[in-house]
């Protein structure tokens, strides 16, 4: 046989990795065809609501449904008194505690869900919800973690003995009724040992503030119990559809085979949609007790005041250094503010994530970290926004320490990260705090984005601009933020990461059709990070069938296999290597299958690009079509009919993909104002499966970075009423106040992933909040600024500014 | 409630008639009377645009216009601006161009974008950049927004001027 095309025709009509293929996913969300979980509508479905509290702390002293109830159109309104008999009145967390899924005898934070009103359509709900009479005394507020700590009130009264003795919590002993856990990693007498004999130490308390990931889709739930057959459909925006079944499971007693979670199109989730919450339990209670389905979505605000907060980390740092800037150690301690439940999406024998990756890119001989996590009068939560479980938290810290160690050096702080980086021939290279990076060329990243933005010409600059300020030509100052960032993703390998006991595997299974087209299934779920599009490339790559004739399906659990879902940039490191590995499955069969046809030992054929060959004879081959077509036509002997795989892929270990970023900014110190002349970004997430997604991702990470560092925030006032509970307050940047992002690359493969990816949805997230804040911080370094918190918004500048005495 | 209206509504192109409270909101009347699903809800506070059509000829937030106040009025959201055998310029620009990754904003940001064409067919970045600041986007960081609003800006005036 002959072919008529060139080799690179052949690569290039594949769509295979590598190349910026079109998404698959635009044709149906460019025409308003996309199907999210409120465009569901099901005949008869009714519509549910919730009452939420409006004290912090309060204890219910009676709940009267009465007038809610003879509102024509109300079907149902649901308190923890209904739901007890069915042991649903509380759910267990993400994290070993439990949750009230509807007030029980108490509200622990504003906005808990006290009553599910369930009625005919959601103005008819909304005005029950109205209706429905509660009677609070109130109680004292704890906002502050450190006062929760020292304080008599006892917000859970559930978590002391009868005796008065506090039991231990999910993660061993606890302090104090209001202490959550105390966790403890690597060796806190060496460290301390080594920062008080150490020639240079810089010290640093900063707070990471409690924000949020505020997809522009809320959360919701369509629940439909068939009671003839048995069955329970659950539609909702969920970022882990199979835990979802497996809790709902086991919370409703319904077995499993009986239960199929579907996870529609998402609009966005950055870790807003991993939680399970009480609107979908009682979603689900509705329909069983109503038996028709019901939808629930929550409102903007509903959203911001009780689903999935993120950070809110009080960190005291202590780092040590010969006076050359050589890190010697590295100390942290963190108070965490969990709120009034530990509902954090942490894998179980973390909780509190992986902060410990808090030595950052530097080869630090000694550390120690130590978290304390407290509740308090606030909506749980503490999910990774963006990041891999508390991953932000920790660059952002070591980053803020390099800069604050670089002040006490008096050293450029470019230069401190030099000295300290973890050199390329130390990979794979295991940590002080205990993990093993798996590769990395740190050197030449950073060397290639500081000639980039011609960074020793800015720092010129820079001091000019201070002499002008300071002789009374400009009221801007210029700040040079960077930041070097490592991140740790794709939880993860079974031996250490779980979800409430169930090892964080994915999974990948594919069916080629006779005709050479196919569809494989994961257990991820996009929420716009296209894996239908990059997916399919991975698979045309290793199976040599076009991208374009291949369907990928995520997200329900009756077809696809079982998976732990998307977040934390998992799903590339783990579905991504399922989906290799699977495609491999096929190739090894589909060998045998062209070795039989082409009369030939299987040893004696290879595979290129979409077909086998017949070694050192080319011209003699078999393509993927004709062998996909061979494996439903004919008898092979020895072999089954069909060409399916299916892999579950166990990683053996994280991928650490890192990145280098400047970003340079001008501020009035009158207005408080910053802007953004200029940001560049350097990723090395490995390979790169489609650069046009990839970019896609960074924009779109760093852009949630600018939010965090210059303005977004969950904020409380003493008596636990959120703040910032619109987007009115709430601070979402819009096309006006975002730069141009300049983006750059280089290519360090995972050695232990099957192609060599790392992941990058968060990386510009992880990078980009220090990067933001080093360049405000940067600017007025010069001035005497050592460290102030986040968010810098243009208020909090203009102090800034003031007590540095620049108003004059 | 009883006190219903009588509510007619033109929409891409189509007369629809149907009896409404005087509270209820448009984006609710097109999503759950009329099925078209396309403009979404994402604040309801006239915040994120999510839910923007175009009204008697300018950009409307449909969460905070109450149909009452419709009546009568001509409307063309996501669904009236092409077909899937002739996408608007517009929604060829933003897949070409990865103007979008979850969706969500899409349709309510192509609405938008359009109209601002047609206000202003040669804007400059800085044009396009605040003629769509009401309209939020989570994913993007806007930039390739802004490359596809750009793109199909040139590509519309191509197709104006080799009309001509
Ligand atoms: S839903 Fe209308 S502006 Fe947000
Ligand atoms: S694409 Fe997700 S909000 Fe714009």
């Amino acid at each position: 046989m002959k072919d008529d095309i060139t080799r690179e025709e052949r690569v290039a009509g594949l769509k295979g990795m590598g190349c910026s293929r079109k998404r698959v996913e635009d044709a149906r969300f460019t025409q308003g065809k996309g199907n999210y979980v409120d465009d569901i509508k099901l005949p008869g479905m009714l519509h549910g609501d919730f009452v939420r509290s409006p004290y912090a702390h309060a204890r219910i002293k009676s709940i009267n449904i009465d007038a809610a109830m003879a509102l024509p159109g109300v079907v149902a309104v649901l308190t923890a008194k209904d739901l007890e008999p069915l042991g649903l009145h509380w759910m267990p967390t993400l994290a070993g505690d439990k949750q009230m899924v509807l007030a029980d005898g108490k509200v622990l934070f504003q906005g808990q869900e006290v009553a599910f009103v369930v009625a005919s359509d959601r103005y008819v709900a909304a005005d029950a919800v109205e209706l429905v009479e509660v009677d609070y005394e109130e109680l004292e507020v704890l906002v502050d973690p450190f006062k929760s700590l020292q304080s008599d009130v006892v917000l859970r009264e559930d978590l002391v003995a009868e005796d008065g003795s506090i039991p231990n919590g999910a993660h061993g002993p606890r302090k104090h009724p209001n202490h959550i856990f105390t966790w403890e990693v690597g060796e806190e007498e060496a460290t301390n040992q080594v920062i008080d004999n150490a020639e240079v130490v810089a010290t640093e308390e900063m707070y990471y503030h409690r924000t949020h990931p505020c997809p522009l889709e809320t959360c919701g739930s369509v629940a439909s119990m068939d009671k003839v057959n048995g069955k329970l459909t659950l539609w909702g925006t969920f970022q882990a559809p199979h835990v979802v079944r497996t809790v709902a499971s086991i919370l409703s007693g319904i077995e499993e085979h009986n239960i199929r979670v579907v996870s529609p199109d998402i609009g966005g989730g950055f870790g807003n949609k991993v939680g399970v919450y009480p609107g979908y339990v009682c979603s689900i209670v509705a329909s069983i007790v109503t038996g028709v389905p019901v939808k629930w979505v929550e409102d903007r605000m509903e959203n911001l005041m009780s689903t999935a907060f993120a950070r809110d980390y009080w960190m005291k740092g202590k780092i040590s250094a010969t006076k050359e800037g050589k890190i010697t150690g590295l100390h942290c301690h963190v108070t965490a503010d969990h709120g009034a439940f530990d509902a954090c999406a942490d894998p179980t024998k973390f909780p509190a994530g992986f902060m410990n990756i808090c030595t950052g890119s530097y080869d630090i001989p000694v550390a120690y970290l130590g978290v304390d996590g407290v509740y308090t009068n606030k909506a749980p939560g503490g999910v990774s926004y963006r990041c891999s479980f508390r991953v932000t938290e920790a660059v952002y810290f070591i980053e803020r320490m390099i800069e604050v160690l670089a002040i006490e050096l008096n050293m450029d702080p470019a230069k401190l990260r030099s000295i300290n980086f973890i050199k390329k021939e130390q990979f794979p290279y295991t940590a002080a705090l205990g993990w093993e990076y798996d590769s990395g060329d740190y050197q030449t990243a950073w060397d290639k984005a500081l000639a980039a933005v011609d960074y020793t010409g800015l720092r010129a600059e820079q001091a000019q601009r201070v002499e002008d300020f300071k002789a009374g030509k400009t009221r801007k100052v210029m700040g040079i933020g960077l930041s070097f960032f490592t991140e740790i993703v794709g939880a993860g390998p079974v031996k250490n990461c779980d979800i409430l006991g169930m090892g964080m595997f994915d999974s990948c299974e594919i069916r080629i059709h006779p005709t050479g087209s196919a569809v494989a299934r994961l257990g991820t779920i996009s929420q716009g990070q296209g894996h239908a599009t990059t997916f399919a490339q991975i698979l045309a790559t290793e199976i040599g069938l076009p991208a374009d004739s291949i369907t990928i399906e995520e997200g329900d659990t009756d077809t696809a296999p079982y998976g732990l879902g998307t977040y934390g940039s998992r799903s590339t490191p783990v579905a991504g290597a399922a989906t290799a590995m699977a495609g491999r499955k096929i190739r090894a069969k589909a060998q045998m299958i062209a070795a039989y046809l082409l009369e030939v030992h299987d040893d004696d054929v290879e595979f290129d690009v979409d077909r086998f060959v017949v070694k050192g004879a080319p011209e003699r081959f078999k393509t993927m079509k004709d062998i996909a077509y061979a494996a439903y036509h004919q008898a092979i002997p020895g072999l089954e009919p069909g060409l399916e795989a299916v892999s579950y892929y166990d990683p053996p270990n994280m991928t650490y993909p890192f990145g280098a970023y400047v970003c340079v900014m001008d501020i009035d110190v009158d207005t408080g104002v910053p802007e953004i002349r200029r940001f560049y970004a350097l990723d090395d997430c490995g390979t790169r499966i489609n650069p046009m997604v990839i970019e896609g991702q960074i924009h779109g990470g760093l852009t949630e970075a600018l939010a965090v560092a210059l303005g977004q925030e969950i904020a409380y006032d003493d008596m636990g009423n959120v703040k910032t509970g619109t987007l009115m307050d709430f601070f979402l940047p819009t096309a006006w106040e975002v730069p141009n992002y300049e983006t750059d690359f280089t290519v360090t493969p995972s050695p232990h992933h099957p192609i060599g990816a790392k992941g990058v949805g968060e990386s510009p997230h992880v990078g980009g909040v220090p990067c933001f804040s080093n360049a405000v911080q940067d600017a007025f370094r010069p001035f005497g600024n050592r460290h102030t918190n986040m968010p810098h918004d243009h208020w909090r500048i203009w102090q800034t500014a003031n007590s540095l005495g620049m108003h004059g | 409630m009883s006190n219903k209206m009588h509510v007619k509504l033109n929409v891409n192109g189509e007369d629809h008639e149907f009896l409404a409270e005087p509270r209820e909101l448009l984006i609710y009347a097109l999503r759950e009377k009329l099925n078209l699903t396309g403009p979404h809800v994402g604040c309801e506070t006239s915040h994120c645009g999510a839910c923007t059509v175009t009204m008697n000829g300018k950009s409307v937030k449909s969460c905070t216009v109450f149909v009452a106040q419709a009546d009568g009025a001509e409307i063309t959201t996501i669904e009236g601006l092409g077909s899937p055998g002739a996408l608007h310029v517009l929604q060829e620009a933003f897949k070409e161009h990865h103007g979008l990754q979850c969706g969500f904003c899409t349709p309510g940001m192509i609405t938008r974008a359009a109209k601002l064409l047609e206000e202003n067919p040669n804007p400059t970045e800085a044009e396009v950049r605040f003629g769509i600041a009401g309209n939020i986007c989570r994913c993007t960081g806007y930039q390739n927004i802004v490359k596809s609003i750009l793109a199909a800006a040139t590509e519309l005036n191509a197709a104006k001027e080799a009309a001509q």
